[in-house]
C-alpha cells in the first residue's frame, strides 16, 4: 500500500486543526479524521454552527475556535467528519469507519491528537441515569442548545466552575457545587501561584467565576467527602459530608468532574513508551521536545500527550507539524528547530498556570482508591473491591485482573476503568504505577460491526492480487 | 519440601491442583502480567473430534480428558465457588466448503476405524443442521455433530484453579521470572530474577513458551514454537447458540467467540485486518445476523506448538524428578492434567501411559 | 431536567421513534441530546445485571447510551437524528440463559 498522504492527523481538535493548518501551509497533503460532524474537538465543538444564543453563553475563549475550523478549508486538507478511526499501525495505515463502511488509508507520518477525557469518578451511584459528566453538560450546551436545570456539580476543578457559570448565563443556575479540594491542596498549591501569576489574564478568569457563583447565590460547600449519588432508577440525591455536617441535596441531573486526562488509547495499542505523572495522576505518552513519539512513524499533540488545554494544544499541533514535516523532508531539521524554539516559548507560558491548577484540584483519594462496593468498570461492572480480591490471589497487572474479573473488557475498552486498576494494584502491591503498568490495548479501538470488517478482506484480498 | 512448577497459566496450575489433591506441597512460579501467556488468550474449547488424525492416542487422551471435565468442574465449583461455565452438550464444525466437509468425514471415519467404532459422531447436511441450529446462513453446506465436545470459561477456569490451589495450601508467587534452575539429587532450586532461590524436591516445567530457556539445562529437547492465533469476540448478544464449534461459540456472558488462524511469523501477538476480516466473513458465512454485531475485543495469542502439534510429556532423562510439559489444548487437557499425570509426575505405577508423548517421537 | 435553550426558529423541527414511542427534535441534535430533553434518561439495562443507564459523558467514550438502529447497537451520543429514524431498546441479554 502507498502512502496516501504525506501525513493523517487523527483528532480535529485545537491541537490536530493546527497541526493540519500548519503541515498544509509547508506543502504537504493532509488528512484529518474526526469523530464529530464539524471540527473543534470537545473544546470548540460545533463552533462553526453555533447560534448566537450558544456563543452568549459559551462565551469568547469558545469563539476563538472559529479560526482552525476555517483553516481546514483547505486545497491540501481533506477533513474527513463523522468517522470513527478504530486502528492505527506502525507502517502508517490507518483503518476509520464512515457511516458503517470501513476505509484504510495510509500516511507518511501520522499525529495523534486524540486529546483528553474527563477522569472517571468511581463515585457510589456514579452509574445511575442522569449522572453524567460535567464536559457532558458542556457538550449538550454546546451542540444542542440544552441546558442542566437544578443540577449539582460534584468534583473539582477550573472546568467545574466554568460549566456551572455557563449554566448560570444560560439562565439554569445549579443547585449547588459539591468540591472536593480541601484547605491542604491549597497550601501546597500556593507555592506554584508565582509561576502561574504569568498567565495572570487565566487566573483572573477564575477569580471571576467564582465570584459570579457567588454573587448568583449558588451554594459551596467545599472539601466534600463521603459522597453518594442515591436513587433507584435515576439519580435522586447527592448525600455528603461538609463542614463538619452531612449534607443531602434532592436534584435529578449530577455532573461529575475531577479534571481531564489524555486518551492514550490509540498511543497504547500500539505499544508505544508511556510514563505515569505524579502531578496529572495519569499516563502521559513518552514525547520529545518536538512532540516525537517513541516510534519514529508518530507525534503525539495536544491534551493526548499531557494535559495543558486549548492554547499550548494549538501550539503543540504546530510543532508536531513541524517534526511530521522534517521527518518527511518538507522542511529541514534546522527550519523546524527555528521554528518551533518560538513556539516552544509561548507553549511554556501557556503552561505556567498548570502545576498551581494541578495542585489546588487534585482528585481526591476516594476518586483515585474508591471504597471496595463502588463499580469502577462500568462496562462490566466490576467493583474496586473485586479488583483488590483479585490482587490477593496475586494479580499484579491490570491484564490479570482483566481475565480474572473481566474489568476493562467492555465496549469502552478501559477507558473509564483503566486508570482506577492501576492506582488501585499499586497501591495494594506497593509498586509504582508505571510497575503496574495498564491494559493492553488492541484493535478495534471502537466496535465495529463484523460485516464491516468482514468487507475489507475484500480490499485486502484486492491488493494483494495486485 | 515442595515441587516447584514452573509456570502459572493453566498447565501449571492444573498439575499443582492435581499435585496438591495427592498430598504433595507445591509452589508455582508465575511470570510478569505482559508475559505471552496461552492461558489467557485461548478459545477456550473442551474438544475431542478431528483431533488426532494419524495418531489416535491423541485422540483417545483427550477424549478421557473430556471425560474427566464434568467431575472436575464440579470440584472447581465446590472447593473455590467459581463456575467455570463447562457445558458438553456436543459441538458442531460447520463447513460452507463440500470438499472440506469430505475431508473432515474421511478424517473422521479413519478415527473411528482406529478406535474400534468407540468414537461418536454424526454427519448433518444443510437441512439437518437448521433443524438443531436455525440460524445457519444458506452457504453453510453441512456439518459434523460430536456428543464428545463442549467449552467452558477459560477465564474463569484461570481464576478458580489459582483459587483452589491456594486453598489447598499450595504457593503461588506471581510477577516472577526464573532465570536459572540447579538440581542436585533430587535438590531442586529456580534462580529467580532477583536472586531468590527458591527449593524443591521436584521441578515441573510448564512454561509454554518459557520453558525454551529452561528446557536445555534439565535435559530436555523443547522442540517448540509459537503459532499465532487470532480470535474475535461480539458485544453481548442474546442467547441463540447453544453448540460451540472449533471456529465459533457463544461465551456464557454473550458474547460470540470467532477463531482462530493460524500463523507462523514468531514471537509476534499484534492482531492484522487482513486476518480479523477472514475470521468476521467466516463468522458471517455460517451466521448470516453476525453481520449486524459489533466487534468489541479482538486479540492474537501464541500457541505453544510441538513438530507435530501433539503434547510433549517428557520426564528429564538427565535430572531425576524433573519433567517437562507442553501442549496447545490445556484446556480440553486441563482435566487430565490435574487428574491423571500427578501420578505420572511422582512416577507411581498408576501412572498413565503417556511415552508416545515424550520428546523421543522427534529425534531423527 | 434537560431544556432547550433553542429560541431560533421554533417550527424546524422533525421527528423518529424512541421504543415505538414518537419523539421530536431539531435538526442537527444527536438521538442522546433528543431524547434527554423528552425526560428519557435511561437508554437501557445493562448485560450484565440489568441496571439502568443512559448517557455519561456524551463525547463517545462510555458507551452507556447504546441504542439500537436497523439492528446495530450505536452510540446514541454520537448519532445525529433525522426524520423518521427509527430508534429501539437494545434487547436485553442475560448470563448463562
Amino acid at each position: 500500500m502507498h502512502p496516501d498522504f504525506d501525513i493523517i492527523i487523527i483528532g480535529a481538535g485545537p491541537a490536530g486543526m493546527s497541526a493540519a493548518i500548519e503541515a498544509a501551509k509547508h506543502g504537504a497533503s493532509v488528512c484529518i479524521l474526526d469523530e464529530q460532524a464539524s471540527g473543534g474537538g470537545q473544546i470548540y465543538r460545533n463552533v462553526s454552527n453555533s447560534k448566537q444564543d450558544q456563543v452568549d453563553i459559551l462565551g469568547k475563549d469558545y469563539l476563538a475556535g472559529r479560526q482552525y475550523v476555517d483553516g481546514l478549508r483547505h486545497d491540501r486538507i481533506l477533513h474527513r467528519a463523522g468517522v470513527t478511526v478504530w486502528k492505527v499501525d506502525k507502517a502508517g495505515t490507518v483503518v476509520f469507519s464512515d457511516a458503517g463502511r470501513a476505509e484504510q488509508i495510509r500516511g507518511r507520518h501520522i499525529i495523534l491528537a486524540s486529546g483528553a477525557m474527563e477522569r472517571a469518578v468511581p463515585l457510589p451511584g456514579w452509574t445511575l441515569p442522569g449522572v453524567l459528566t460535567a464536559g457532558a453538560a458542556q457538550i449538550l450546551m454546546k451542540s444542542g442548545s440544552i441546558v442542566t436545570r437544578d443540577a449539582v456539580l460534584v468534583g473539582s476543578g477550573p472546568l467545574l466552575y466554568l460549566v456551572a457559570t455557563q449554566l448560570l448565563a444560560a439562565g439554569a443556575a445549579p443547585k449547588a457545587l459539591v468540591e472536593t479540594q480541601t484547605r491542604r491542596d491549597l497550601i501546597a498549591a500556593l507555592p506554584h501561584l508565582a509561576k502561574a501569576l504569568r498567565d495572570w489574564k487565566q487566573l483572573f478568569k477564575g477569580v471571576r467565576m467564582i465570584a459570579a457563583l457567588k454573587w448568583a447565590g449558588v451554594p459551596r460547600f467545599k472539601a466534600a467527602s463521603d459522597i453518594a449519588i442515591e436513587g433507584e432508577e435515576n439519580a435522586e440525591a447527592v448525600r455528603f459530608r461538609a463542614g463538619g455536617k452531612d449534607h443531602c441535596i434532592d436534584t435529578n441531573i449530577v455532573l461529575l468532574h475531577q479534571g481531564v486526562v489524555p486518551n492514550t488509547q490509540i498511543s497504547r495499542s500500539l505499544g508505544l513508551e508511556h510514563h505515569y505523572d505524579h502531578t496529572q495522576r495519569c499516563f502521559h505518552p513518552v514525547i520529545d521536545e518536538f512532540g516525537q513519539a517513541s516510534h519514529p512513524m508518530f507525534s503525539i499533540a495536544g491534551d493526548g500527550a499531557g494535559i495543558g488545554g486549548a492554547k499550548v494544544a494549538a501550539l503543540s499541533g504546530r510543532i508536531c507539524a513541524l517534526n511530521a514535516l522534517a521527518r518527511i523532508k518538507k522542511i529541514s531539521g534546522g527550519e523546524r528547530d527555528k521554528r518551533v524554539r518560538r513556539l516552544e516559548t509561548s507553549k511554556r507560558t501557556e503552561l505556567s498556570i498548570r502545576p498551581f491548577l494541578d495542585t489546588l484540584y487534585p482528585p481526591p483519594q476516594s476518586v483515585l482508591l474508591p471504597q471496595d462496593e463502588t463499580i469502577i468498570c462500568r462496562c462490566e461492572e466490576v467493583t474496586a473491591g473485586d479488583i483488590r480480591r483479585y490482587a490477593k490471589l496475586g494479580c499484579k497487572g491490570p491484564n490479570q485482573t482483566k481475565s480474572f474479573g473481566r474489568s476493562g473488557m467492555g465496549p469502552c475498552q478501559g477507558r473509564f476503568c483503566g486508570l482506577t486498576v492501576t492506582e488501585i494494584l499499586a497501591a495494594e502491591t506497593g509498586e509504582t504505577q508505571d510497575a503496574v503498568g495498564s491494559y493492553r490495548i488492541r484493535a478495534p479501538l471502537k466496535p465495529v460491526t463484523l460485516a464491516e470488517l468482514a468487507a475489507l478482506a475484500e480490499t485486502n484480498e484486492k491488493e494483494a492480487a495486485e | 519440601m515442595a515441587i516447584i512448577i514452573i509456570g502459572g497459566g493453566v498447565v501449571g496450575l492444573s498439575v499443582a491442583y492435581g499435585l496438591l489433591k495427592q498430598g504433595k506441597d507445591v509452589v508455582v512460579l508465575d511470570g510478569a502480567d505482559d508475559d505471552f501467556r496461552a492461558s489467557r488468550g485461548n478459545f477456550g474449547l473442551v474438544w475431542v473430534q478431528g483431533k488426532g488424525e494419524n495418531a489416535p492416542h491423541y485422540a483417545v487422551w483427550s477424549r478421557r480428558s473430556s471425560e474427566l471435565w464434568t467431575d472436575f468442574a464440579d470440584d472447581l465449583l465446590k472447593e473455590t465457588g467459581v463456575d467455570v461455565s463447562f457445558s458438553k452438550i456436543g459441538g458442531v464444525d460447520y463447513f460452507i466448503d463440500e470438499v472440506e466437509l469430505a475431508e473432515r468425514i474421511k478424517s473422521l471415519n479413519s478415527l473411528r476405524d482406529a478406535l474400534n467404532d468407540d468414537y461418536p459422531f454424526e454427519v448433518l447436511d444443510h437441512d439437518e443442521l437448521k433443524k438443531r441450529v436455525p440460524e445457519i446462513g444458506s452457504k453453510v453446506v453441512g456439518g459434523v455433530y460430536s456428543p464428545m465436545d463442549g467449552h467452558v470459561n477459560p477465564l474463569s477456569l484461570l481464576r478458580a484453579l489459582s483459587i483452589a490451589v491456594r486453598n489447598a495450601g499450595g504457593t503461588i508467587m506471581t510477577g516472577v521470572r526464573v532465570v536459572d534452575t540447579q538440581a542436585k539429587d533430587r535438590d531442586f532450586s529456580a534462580v529467580l530474577a532477583d536472586g531468590t532461590r527458591i527449593v524443591g524436591e521436584g521441578l515441573v516445567l510448564a512454561a509454554g513458551l518459557g520453558a525454551v530457556g529452561l528446557g536445555k539445562k534439565l535435559g530436555f529437547q523443547v522442540p517448540i514454537r509459537p503459532q499465532q492465533g487470532q480470535v474475535l469476540i461480539t458485544e453481548k448478544l442474546p442467547f441463540f447458540l447453544h453448540y460451540p464449534s472449533g471456529t465459533l461459540r457463544q461465551v456464557n456472558e454473550g458474547g460470540v467467540q470467532i477463531g482462530a488462524s493460524k500463523a507462523e511469523i514468531g514471537l509476534d501477538d499484534v492482531e492484522d485486518i487482513a486476518t480479523s476480516a477472514g475470521l468476521a466473513q467466516h463468522a458471517i458465512d455460517v451466521f448470516p445476523h453476525l453481520g449486524k454485531a459489533k466487534l468489541v475485543r479482538s486479540w492474537a495469542a501464541l500457541r505453544i506448538m510441538s513438530p507435530d502439534g501433539l503434547p510433549i510429556y517428557q520426564r528429564s532423562p538427565k535430572v531425576l524428578g524433573a519433567a517437562f510439559m507442553t501442549c496447545h489444548s490445556g484446556i480440553t487437557l486441563a482435566a487430565a492434567h490435574a487428574r491423571l499425570m500427578p501420578d505420572w509426575i511422582l512416577e507411581r505405577n498408576t501412572a498413565p501411559d503417556v511415552s508416545q508423548f515424550s520428546e523421543g517421537r522427534f529425534r531423527v | 431536567m434537560f431544556e432547550s435553550f433553542d429560541k431560533s426558529d421554533p417550527g424546524r423541527t422533525l421527528s423518529f421513534t424512541y421504543a415505538g414511542k414518537s419523539i421530536s427534535a431539531k435538526p442537527g441534535m444527536s438521538v442522546a441530546a433528543a431524547l434527554l430533553t423528552h425526560g428519557v434518561t435511561a437508554f437501557r439495562g445493562t448485560p450484565v445485571s440489568g441496571a439502568a443507564r443512559g448517557p455519561f459523558c456524551m463525547m463517545g467514550a462510555c458507551y452507556d447510551c447504546l441504542v439500537l438502529i436497523d439492528g446495530v447497537t450505536v452510540q446514541a451520543c454520537l448519532t445525529p437524528v433525522h426524520e423518521g429514524l427509527v430508534v429501539e431498546r437494545v434487547p436485553i441479554t442475560s448470563e448463562d440463559a
